[in-house]
């Protein structure tokens, strides 16, 4: 597995650039992470982010894009707002997480 | 310095712009899910996603069955017992009174304990993921329905060839 570097930090990623080390991941990598692929953080997004994170160390996967919806209450409508034409694996990919497995 | 390894998200000046048209044919449980499903997933690409309802399809978004679609696994030769792979349900039980709502229980729980919701709420998660859903005019003439029948999140009633120009260029799965 390569590794990179973002923002001064070595992480651990794969083929395509997801982080493969959540434990590597820290709140002040997320924005450099967003900003890699267009986005700017805002509280909205800081939102979702932690709830990724509270969510993946409870279940040992990356919640799928309804379940970050119902669980989180943000509706569909807005994480596709926030994180346009592809939000779970964008949420994913800034929160330091593997893309989510699940179908729905 | 190296420039780090980014993901590409599909979403660069010269990408995008794929589209995918699905034809919902069958109004039983387990013929639904496919196409939803087909549906969500390409959604969450950032694809471009048309549904267009037809036949026993229309079972899907009229809201009169929407929640009560149904499975039997009559002429269904995969069918087996729970977690008894190999062994065939036999058919002859297939049209035993009882049978149908009992196996559509068990699809059902079996669905709801993947977290995978029941069909009007996928409907309403498709339609919120910008999902574009079509009635087909000749069932909806047959089964005299009009939009005031169907799920709030159909975009219209269009006939087969309005289909044929709203799905140009789509990848295209008859479900």
């Amino acid at each position: 597995m390569p590794t990179t570097t973002i923002a001064g930090h070595e992480v651990d990623v794969n083929d395509e650039g997801f982080l493969t080390k959540p434990e590597q991941w820290t709140e002040d990598l997320a924005p450099e992470l967003a900003k890699l692929i267009g986005l700017t953080l805002t509280d909205a997004h800081w939102e979702l982010i932690r709830f990724l994170r509270a969510d993946y160390a409870v279940k040992g996967e990356t919640a799928t894009l309804r379940r970050a919806s119902t669980q989180s209450g943000v509706p569909v409508k807005q994480l596709f707002a926030l994180f346009p034409q592809k939000p779970a694996k964008k949420m994913a990919y800034v929160s330091g997480l593997p893309k989510p497995k699940g179908c729905v | 310095m190296s420039m780090p390894i980014v993901p590409s998200f599909g979403d660069g000046p010269d990408e995008g712009g794929r589209k995918l048209a699905i034809i919902c044919s069958k109004g039983n449980l387990d013929m639904a899910y496919p196409g939803l499903i087909l549906a969500n997933a390409a959604l969450g690409e950032g694809i471009e996603t048309h549904l267009f309802f037809t036949f026993w399809g229309f079972d899907i978004i009229n809201k009169a069955t929407m929640a009560d679609l149904k499975f039997s696994f009559v002429g269904n030769t995969a069918m087996h017992p729970p977690g008894r792979f190999g062994i065939s349900m036999p058919q002859i039980l297939g049209p035993v009174p009882g049978m149908t709502a009992m196996a559509t229980k068990m699809m059902k729980k079996q669905i709801a304990d993947l977290e995978v919701p029941e069909v009007p709420e996928f409907l309403e998660l498709l339609s919120a993921s910008g999902a574009q859903m079509w009635g087909c005019q000749m069932s909806a003439d047959m089964m005299g329905l009009t939009m005031d029948d169907l799920y709030e999140g159909v975009d219209g009633i269009i006939n087969a060839s309005d289909f044929i120009e709203k799905s140009e260029g789509a990848q295209l799965l008859f479900i």
